[in-house]
């Protein structure tokens, strides 16, 4: 059973109002819907318009044209603060909050709540303790934002949004600038928290990998290209990748998911258990061969363990590899010495 | 956090002593006694010490008290405001604005701050007036161009601009000024504390306490801006409203300040520096208290050093000013990575 979209818009046109009342339109004609529950990532390159839309959702920027809704009501129809207890954000945009502490910062998502003077009651302390413990921060709440690193500072952000306690989260690249293991929890705390707390999670990010394997949506922009939504393996069965993001030698692979380099290779067959098997061909895809599992090819490989590798070729003795480098490095060299 | 709290009995200590030192120690040597006395209303031995103590250094105390917390607060405002840890009155050019306005009267005009001239009554009610314009005008022009410029140290070197073209246009005012006029704008210039009278204490004070009272009114919306204008907008602070507010509560404090005691750097840049590496916070629920105690603490101090020992002379205030102001900010600038608040 699908949720009942929570943000919802009707033939929205993003972009900038310029001097003279002219106006420079990024996109237009989305009818976009956000699920509660779900995590939706919007992928597009760079000039496709992610950030405009973003802010146009968050309510920085007035949209140009068509409306959005925001749990049934219309977006301009909402009151400042209404409005900040319904839609948090988590930006890139640098903040100076390094000398303040961990709780301090996630206190800031009670701002809504509080009065005049943000006197904190005991309700309010009590979700800035569970939205530290939802994103696992609790433990560095006295240190100072400043003594964090990159990943704990966004997980520090989301706690402070959890504070804020809005249905609706979104995230402008929240992976941006964060090493492999910290994107993939940050990720993975996401999918967590639109699951467990039923929010509606969407954020904007270049990681399609990540993307593919942790979002339950995804929203395609690109430029002058209507917009497509639907699950990862929907839209990559459908084609939907291809036409997005094939551009001169980059092509998207619908068995893999990744986008690679388009070359004219030489074809090897690789023959073996299916770990080695994958492993071979990433080596061989970058060297410029072309790896394949059950055809013919003047060149082959049998790969027996991962120190024993055999190398067979047309009207030659088989050799024997010890290494993926040395087996690659020979395959390099022979290549080369043809084509010159 | 507990001791970090502590600090501010502490330095509220401080400020009593600084105060009580600054009515006992002054050019002219009284005995403890006899000031005790004096200020208990028991009279004294002496005429002289008895108006010396109310009509000079009394005032001239609670002056540096007021203008101490004012310069400070306008300084932390900005800081918070332009998100940049450099900025303060005097290098956005504020005062340089509200130096134009005190010079215009003083030497076009002929006005006084101290001494009744050609317009007896409307003399500094004129000069105050004179620098709030100027004061407001240049913060107008500085948030004209915040619109304009995103990037904040451009925006302050952009302050600093104006400030040059305020200083030119005040060059020719005294180009043009009667040697009198100079003269007396020239002393104005080097800063003190003690031209405010008895008679205008009252509303020096009132309007400095008015403007202090403001900027704790802002302490919510302060805290959020620490995330930057977006955040803030996000957490339901009506940015542009606050932002007038602050801009406001800093041009009323730096104006006031200017017109009476002059121009007087560095307090409003380095004090918040050394509440926040005091405290080791950016909340400013503390430093805004924080940042007013140690403001006048500072000006009290400053107050002291004018004075130089075994002598009746009096130094400029703005010959010590920046001997305490500048290293403080070297300090900060050379440790800024192992500052939390710059990170």
């Amino acid at each position: 059973m699908k949720q009942n979209p929570v943000i919802t818009t009707n033939a929205l046109a993003i972009g900038y109002l310029l001097k003279g009342g002219r106006r420079k339109v990024v996109h237009e004609g989305l009818d976009l819907q956000l699920r509660a529950g779900e995590v939706t990532c919007l992928l597009g390159l760079n000039g496709a318009g992610k950030s405009t839309l973003l802010r146009t959702l968050c309510g920085f920027q007035p949209p140009l044209q068509g409306e959005i809704y925001l749990s049934g009501k219309a977006l301009d129809s909402y009151s400042r603060a209404s409005f900040a207890m319904t839609l948090g954000v988590v930006l890139t945009e640098k903040t100076n909050a390094g000398g303040l502490t961990v709780y301090e910062l996630v206190s800031l998502g009670r701002h809504p709540y509080t009065g005049f003077w943000g006197r904190l009651r005991e309700a309010d302390r009590q979700i800035i303790e569970d939205s530290m413990e939802a994103v696992g921060i609790t433990h560095k709440a006295s240190q100072f934002v400043s003594e964090l690193s990159d990943g704990e500072r966004q997980k520090a952000m989301i706690a402070k949004v959890l504070a804020q306690q809005c249905p609706v989260i979104l995230l402008d690249e929240p992976t941006a600038f964060l090493d492999v293991t910290s994107r993939i929890e940050t990720m993975a705390l996401l999918h967590r928290l639109a699951v467990e707390q039923q929010k509606a999670i969407l954020l904007s990010t270049h990681d399609l990998d990540l993307a593919i394997q942790m979002a339950d949506c995804l929203w395609l922009l690109a430029k002058d290209k209507p917009m497509v939504a639907g699950s990862p393996e929907d839209l990559i069965l459908q084609g939907a990748f291809t036409s997005f993001f094939d551009r001169g030698m980059i092509h998207f692979d619908s068995l893999t998911g990744k986008l690679n380099l388009v070359q004219k290779n030489q074809p090897v067959l690789v023959r073996g258990e299916s770990n080695l098997v994958y492993w071979l061909g990433n080596a061989l895809k970058r060297n410029g061969f072309d790896p394949m599992e059950n055809d013919h090819a003047d060149i082959e490989i049998t790969a027996q363990t991962s120190s024993r590798m055999l190398l067979h070729q047309v009207g030659r003795e088989p050799q024997t590899f010890t290494s993926v480098a040395s087996l690659m490095e020979y395959l390099k060299d022979m290549s080369s010495f043809i084509h010159n | 956090m507990k001791n970090r709290i502590a600090l501010l009995p502490l330095l509220s200590v401080c400020l009593v002593l600084l105060f009580g030192l600054s009515l006992v120690y002054g050019a002219v040597s009284i005995p403890l006694r006899e000031v005790i006395d004096i200020l208990c209303g028991k009279g004294s031995s002496s005429p002289a010490w008895e108006y010396i103590v109310w009509q000079a250094r009394l005032p001239q105390v609670v002056t540096a008290l007021f203008a101490g917390a004012s310069l400070a607060v306008s300084g932390l405002l900005l800081q918070t405001l332009f998100r940049n840890p450099l900025a303060g009155p005097s290098i956005l050019g504020i005062s340089d604005g509200a130096n134009l306005g005190v010079a215009a009267v003083l030497l076009y005009w002929g006005g006084s701050i101290s001494q009744v001239s050609d317009f007896p009554i409307t003399g500094y009610v004129a000069v105050i007036l004179a620098a709030l314009l100027g004061a407001f005008a240049i913060l107008g022009i500085i948030i004209y161009f915040s619109s304009k410029v995103k990037n904040n140290v451009m925006l302050l070197i952009i302050g600093i601009m104006i400030g040059y073209m305020a200083s030119s246009l005040i060059s020719i005012l005294n180009y043009y000024a009667a040697a009198d006029r100079v003269h007396a704008f020239v002393m104005w210039g080097l800063g003190n504390f003690s031209a405010v009278s008895m008679e205008q204490l009252p509303f020096f004070s009132i309007v400095s306490v008015t403007g202090l009272l403001l900027s704790v009114l802002l302490i919510k919306p302060l805290n959020a801006l620490l995330l930057g204008e977006m955040y803030a907008a996000n957490l339901g602070v009506k940015v542009k409203q606050a932002r007038m507010q602050i801009l406001f509560c800093t041009g009323l404090l730096t104006a006031i300040v200017t017109a009476f005691c002059g121009p007087i750097s560095f307090i409003g840049l380095a004090v918040p520096h050394i509440a926040r590496l005091l405290l080791g916070t950016s909340n400013h629920k503390l430093l805004v208290p924080a940042t007013i105690l140690a403001g006048s603490c500072v000006a009290l101090l400053c107050n002291l050093l004018m004075v130089v020992p075994g002598s009746n002379t009096i130094l400029p205030l703005n010959a010590v000013t920046p001997m305490l102001g500048a290293p403080v900010i070297i300090y900060v600038i050379i440790n800024r990575k192992n500052i939390q608040y710059f990170n």
